[in-house]
């Protein structure tokens, strides 16, 4: 069990809807992954007409939707989407996403604290997508967010925790939860992650761009699962030197 | 330096013969090499890439698939005026052709939009010949609010206009500017272009520089395949693109490879580009650029257009018509070009989902201006 805001997830695994073939491939993955919790894009939606392959079969799943903010460049337009989706679907959750940079979407941290702290004050259960920078992190647990949610590597480049030594910190300050969002390719680097001491992670391209996205998602399923389980049952040190099983000195204690 | 210098400080000369003296060798480093080298492009563009041309489609196919997922882009052009200023021996709607000219009013453009979002679109592109008087920045100003009121992205494909008037149409919800060199060639421009503003080539190079200065969210660059040498074009176009990104960093950009197609009046390209040439271009601006948008219109045929999906395309148009208020009262007479693939949103959409990709059709906020 692990809760954010007031809400508890059975799955420490989160998932995305971007990138899939069809809705049909995308709802399959999804139950795969038994995640509890998927993000979409507002900007996809279209809300007017009600016409599209995302949200209709989401709403129909039952799954709890996590809107995002993607597309977002400044505050301003991270806030509209906020409101609109809160006033659209009702839930008041929001993953904060605001990147100015077309080419490696890497999170505008200025404008995601100054959006963090307008949309906490307004009520909001805000999970920012940031650069894992632990200073960042404990700004925005100061604000108020929910969870802090940062990148592993860049987002859909598959290259893993590339951050790593930067997520020990932030998950070892956090007060808040830690969801390692972004840059997650394989299940060995989800269960890292989760060995790490993150609370959960978020995974999409890995899922939605692999040629058979169901069994890529039951795999990271049980990647979490066990990567949870090695950090509960706690990690032994690594250490430069062997260190024999039966110590010399143990006769001292007999 | 403006792109009009650094485009100076290149020689034409020295280009080309490093593109026709290409070895394998050039070509298997840059197959390895990561995005964004130009050293790279030159070789993955030279004949030397021609027997690696399958490498590099698994390549592209891999990158594409990996940044953009299964998803396709849909958008749709609608032609504003045939009117033109500009004399050009390609075009359709070059000054002197006797051809009806029309602007579309505000009743017309209303019914054009409505058969255009019944087809499903949500992404447009606005196009209209070059004139400047009776289709210009009065005009675009007065039509854009009720074309942004129904479509969530709005581009334009128009005459180059001033860095003022570009921030004028971005308030009023302009998201995105084509703006098409033709060619890098000075001399194959000025041979092409014989009247009309369109003759000033250093005014157009400037254009991507003005419009990114006005805070449009993309940018598309462009050259006409068939006018001149294609390869050294390309190369131009790759260098062009890679000074944008160095220099505007919060711009997106997009590329069209639009290849020259017949039209009433017109000229018979002078170096044709093979569908072998076309993927060695799209592959080859995959591999230099992970995250430009390659777009693709109906000029193609249908054959050609499904079998280019995977291998970097992500934006597809269909269904076009290439004339004013054509979609809703079709009359051949006025195209500026003749299309090729002339199948319907739902038919392309069908052949694209047998391939496993996904049509999107929304993908902005209509607000974010």
């Amino acid at each position: 069990m692990f809760k954010v805001a007031d809400h508890e997830f059975q799955s420490r695994l989160f998932t995305g809807t971007g990138k899939f073939s069809s809705s049909k491939a995308m709802l399959a993955a999804i139950k795969a992954s038994e995640s509890g919790l998927v993000t979409m894009a507002m900007k996809r939606l279209d809300l007017k007409t009600g016409n599209d392959d995302i949200l209709s079969p989401l709403l129909h799943s039952g799954i709890k939707l996590l809107p995002n903010t993607a597309g977002a460049r400044n505050t301003k337009e991270a806030i509209f989407v906020a409101e609109l989706s809160r006033e659209m679907l009702a839930t008041s959750w929001i993953k904060l996403e605001i990147h100015p940079d077309p080419k490696y979407l890497m999170p505008d941290p200025i404008e995601t604290l100054k959006a963090a702290t307008i949309l906490c004050e307004k009520g909001y259960v805000v999970l920012p997508y940031v650069h894992a920078d632990p200073v960042l992190c404990k700004r925005l647990e100061e604000v108020g967010c929910a969870a802090v949610m940062p990148l592993g590597s860049p987002i859909g480049s598959n290259q893993g925790l590339v951050t790593e030594p930067f997520l020990k910190m932030i998950i070892e300050q956090a007060n808040i939860p830690v969801i390692v969002d972004a840059g997650i390719g394989a299940p060995s680097q989800a269960l890292r992650a989760m060995e790490l001491g993150a609370d959960a992670v978020l995974v999409n391209t890995a899922i939605a761009s692999s040629t058979n996205p169901t069994v890529m998602a039951r795999c990271f399923a049980q990647a979490v699962k066990t990567g949870r389980d090695a950090y509960l049952a706690g990690l032994c040190l690594v250490s430069q030197h062997a260190i024999h099983t039966s110590p010399l000195t143990g006769f001292l204690n007999d | 330096m403006s792109f009009m210098h650094y485009l100076k400080g290149l020689s034409r000369e020295k280009l080309t013969l490093k593109l026709y003296s290409c070895t394998e060798q050039d070509v298997k480093r840059a197959l390895q090499s990561p995005p964004g080298s130009l050293d790279s492009l030159l070789a993955l563009l030279s004949p030397a890439a021609e027997p690696y041309l399958e490498q590099m489609a698994q390549a592209s196919d891999h990158i594409t698939r990996q940044r953009f997922g299964a998803n396709i882009g849909m958008y749709l052009p609608l032609y504003l005026a045939n009117l033109c200023a500009n004399e050009c021996d390609y075009c359709g709607f070059s000054m002197s052709h006797r051809i009806k000219r029309k602007i579309i009013n505000l009743d017309e453009l209303t019914a054009e939009m409505a058969v255009v979002k019944a087809m499903g679109y949500d992404s447009i592109l606005l196009v209209s010949g070059e004139h400047e008087t009776k289709v210009g920045i009065d005009y675009f100003s007065s039509v854009l609010p009720n074309v942004k009121a129904h479509f969530s992205y709005v581009a334009m494909e128009v005459q180059p206009l001033q860095e003022d008037e570009y921030s004028k149409l971005v308030g009023l919800g302009l998201d995105a500017v084509m703006i098409y060199q033709e060619t890098y060639n000075p001399e194959t421009y000025a041979k092409h272009h014989t009247r009309g503003n369109k003759q000033d080539f250093e005014y157009r190079l400037a254009t991507p520089e003005r419009v990114a200065r006005s805070g449009v969210d993309k940018i598309g660059l462009g050259v006409l395949f068939g006018l001149g040498d294609w390869r050294l074009d390309a190369l131009l176009l790759g260098h062009h693109l890679g000074y944008l990104e160095s220099h505007f960093w919060r711009t997106r950009y997009s590329i069209s490879l639009p290849r020259l197609r017949p039209c009433i009046g017109g000229i018979t390209p002078k170096v044709e580009l093979s569908y072998k040439g076309l993927v060695q271009l799209i592959c080859a601006f995959r591999l230099f650029n992970n995250q430009v948008e390659i777009s693709l219109s109906t000029r193609e045929s249908a054959v050609l257009r499904d079998n280019l999906l995977g291998l970097g395309i992500i934006q597809l148009s269909a269904g076009s018509s290439t004339q004013p208020g054509g979609y809703l009262k079709p009359n051949t007479q006025l195209d500026q070009f003749e299309i090729s693939d002339e199948r319907s949103p739902i038919e392309v959409c069908a052949a694209m989902k047998a391939r496993g990709f996904n049509p999107v059709w929304k993908d902005w906020e209509s607000s974010w201006f």
